[in-house]
């Protein structure tokens, strides 16, 4: 390699060159945005900017739980059932208990199938893919029998008023992600659960002979991942109106394919929710960036494969430089 | 003889708590357990069967395949819109030809590339999702001439009193079977999903083994289309949504492990019939449709835990 040490750059430039493959996703992503700006003139407005941000969101909220239990080495497939419990639980019920316990009862659903999740998958030693798809399946279930195979409206529409708060051209939606990222990024790096976190999914043998409860660890995680559907499942209902059987159909895919696009490794022990936010955000502009440009449907779907390969296709090559 | 009943516990216990369900069932339905409802569970199950036949191979290699839900709905529009221009004969020929090579490209990405199963065929069933719609322009398609075309054999036909699709899905375990049990391919297989270091020190090209599992996948994913379209004579875009699913907690369910290396043809062939009597019975019991996927969660679980608790001795990990 010596002959290679000549051309090297300066190492302040390497440093930067080497943050920004490791962070390649926020290089794509302005890419992605530069792109846009110049194809579309409605693209790079403040109010467009807005939308992107409220649109990421709710895929965003799921992919902060995602990233939590996949740096965990663990995946969670029941994200969209418990989205869809939560917003049905949130407005069936208001005609019951009122707006804000039913609000609660909602949340609470999601943190006590999270809670199933984890407990199911710490004391079985099954893989999480298989329990999250029973969970998966057998939730969707659950909300078509609550909701009679039919969509819920809300009798109230002063529901539908509580998220539309904005600062500037930033909703709260957006603004309870940005916070939730942050929150969860500060857990992952300054708390002795992020440390855990990173140590269970690089290595659970090591990680259980340093001491760590693994167990427990789970249990955690899959209900953080759980409430956050439940809190991302209400704010759809708050913004619809209405709660549909079906809502966050295929959804876990979409929060899979960020999660991933950000950077964060299936097999565990490494990622963040910096990762998380790139690839959330990538995913956002490009969806939205696509309809602005008025392309059909489909040209939207196969994008987002060939983007998701590319992705892994970088991340290996990046990864084995590093080995090598 | 205590030991043998512990054995037999340990080795079949699902078969076991299926004949119990079986059994419930029966005695609360009387329609349940005669020919003819017997034969449509078969008949329902035959195309997600047939698909899990070809999902067995790769999940055998310890790898996934997500893409099989999305990869049937475009190609019974395929193997429909192609009946209608070119005949049943190029059509059916044309769509197990789509089947293999799109099966063919998730194996060169994930054998030979190396690149994550779950996330190689996730995008790839965005992508076929995307092709789907830029293939039918978004409206169904159906086949013009349903009355007097010799298509209709494979989804409606009947054969010696067996329907025709329940032959072809029990024909395709036998020789899926065989190929597993007592070919190199089907030692290979095994190999690779058990251990895949091994496997290639002991000179197994193990990239070309997973391709080929990729492939398999893909062409029974294509027979099952070829039976969907024939059946509906028609295809909707959104046809196979959420077959990937049905299928995958169908190879789970007959105890075939994720991590590969571990399972067989007639376990898949138990788990997926285990789901399609499950639906029958409980709405043969007058429950509402939708609970059968509470139930299947709870099996899932139930099924997969003793199982692996079987396999390791004790219940809790």
């Amino acid at each position: 390699m010596s002959h290679a040490t000549e051309t090297l750059p300066p190492a302040s430039l390497g440093k930067a060159l080497s943050w920004l493959l490791r962070n390649h996703i926020w290089v794509f992503l302005g890419l992605t945005v530069l792109v846009f700006s110049f194809a579309s003139p409605y693209f790079l407005t403040v109010n467009n900017l807005g939308n992107i941000l409220t649109q990421g969101a709710f895929i965003g909220i799921l992919a902060i739980g995602m990233t939590m239990v996949m740096i965990d080495g663990e995946i969670d497939l029941s994200v969209g059932a418990i989205l869809a419990l939560a917003s049905a639980l949130a407005i069936g019920l208001q005609d019951v208990v009122g707006v804000w316990p039913a609000v609660i009862l909602g949340l609470l659903s999601g943190t006590a199938l999270g809670f199933v999740n984890g407990t199911l998958v710490a004391l079985s030693g099954m893989h999480s893919f298989i329990v999250t798809l029973g969970a998966l399946i057998g939730i969707r279930g659950l909300v078509f029998v609550y909701t009679g195979e039919n969509a819920l409206m809300v009798q109230d529409f002063t529901y539908t008023e509580i998220p539309e708060i904005y600062l500037g051209p930033i909703s709260l939606t957006a603004m309870l992600f940005f916070v939730l990222a942050l929150f969860f990024q500060w857990i992952l790096s300054s708390t002795r659960h992020g440390r855990e976190t990173y140590a269970v999914g690089d290595n659970i043998e090591a990680a259980h002979d340093a001491g760590i409860n693994v167990k427990r660890h789970k249990i955690v995680n899959f209900t953080i991942c759980g409430t956050l559907a439940a809190v991302c499942g209400i704010l759809l209902s708050m913004r619809l109106g209405t709660a549909e059987p079906n809502a966050g159909r295929i959804w876990e895919l979409w929060t899979i394919i960020a999660v991933v696009l950000g950077g964060t490794r299936l097999q565990g022990g490494f990622g963040s929710m910096w990762m998380t936010v790139g690839g959330v955000l990538t995913l956002a502009v490009l969806r939205n960036g696509l309809r602005l440009l008025n392309t059909p449907n489909y040209v939207e779907l196969m994008v987002m494969g060939v983007v998701l390969v590319l992705a892994l296709v970088l991340d290996k090559l990046l990864n084995h430089r590093k080995v090598t | 003889m205590g030991q043998l009943i512990k054995n037999v516990l340990r080795r079949h216990g699902l078969l076991l708590a299926f004949l119990v369900f079986l059994a419930v069932v029966a005695v609360n339905a009387e329609a349940f357990l005669t020919p003819g409802n017997i034969l449509d569970v078969l008949r329902q199950v035959s195309i997600t069967g047939m698909m899990a036949l070809g999902v067995t191979f790769v999940v055998l290699t310890g790898r996934l395949d997500l893409s099989v839900g999305s990869l049937l709905t475009l190609l019974t529009v395929i193997v429909v819109d192609q009946h209608n221009i070119s005949g049943p004969f190029p059509a059916i020929v044309m769509t197990l030809l789509a089947g293999a090579a799109i099966g063919a490209f998730n194996g060169l990405l994930i054998g030979f590339v190396g690149l994550n199963a779950l996330i190689v065929t996730l995008a790839m069933l965005s992508f076929l999702q995307g092709l789907v719609l830029f293939y039918s322009g978004g409206s169904n398609v159906n086949v013009q001439n349903a009355q007097d075309t010799w298509f209709a054999v494979f989804g409606r036909g009947s054969f010696l009193g067996l329907p025709v699709p329940v032959l072809l899905f029990l024909s395709g375990a036998i020789v899926a079977g065989l190929v597993l049990a007592f070919t190199t391919f089907g030692r290979r297989i095994y190999a690779v999903g058990g251990n895949e270091t091994a496997s290639i020190f002991s000179g197994i090209n193990a990239p070309w083994t997973v391709f080929w599992t990729y492939v398999v996948s893909g062409l029974t994913t294509a027979i099952a289309a070829v039976i969907m379209g024939s059946r509906v004579m028609g295809a909707q875009n959104t046809i196979g949504q959420g077959y990937e699913l049905t299928v995958l907690a169908g190879v789970i369910l007959g105890g075939t492990s994720l991590l590969g290396g571990s399972g067989s043809i007639w376990r898949t062939v138990i788990g997926i019939s285990m789901l399609g009597f499950i639906q029958n019975g409980l709405l043969l019991l007058g429950y509402p449709y939708y609970v059968q996927w509470l139930v299947t969660w709870a099996v899932i679980i139930i099924a997969v835990w003793i199982d692996l608790g079987a396999k390791r001795g004790r219940i809790f990990a």
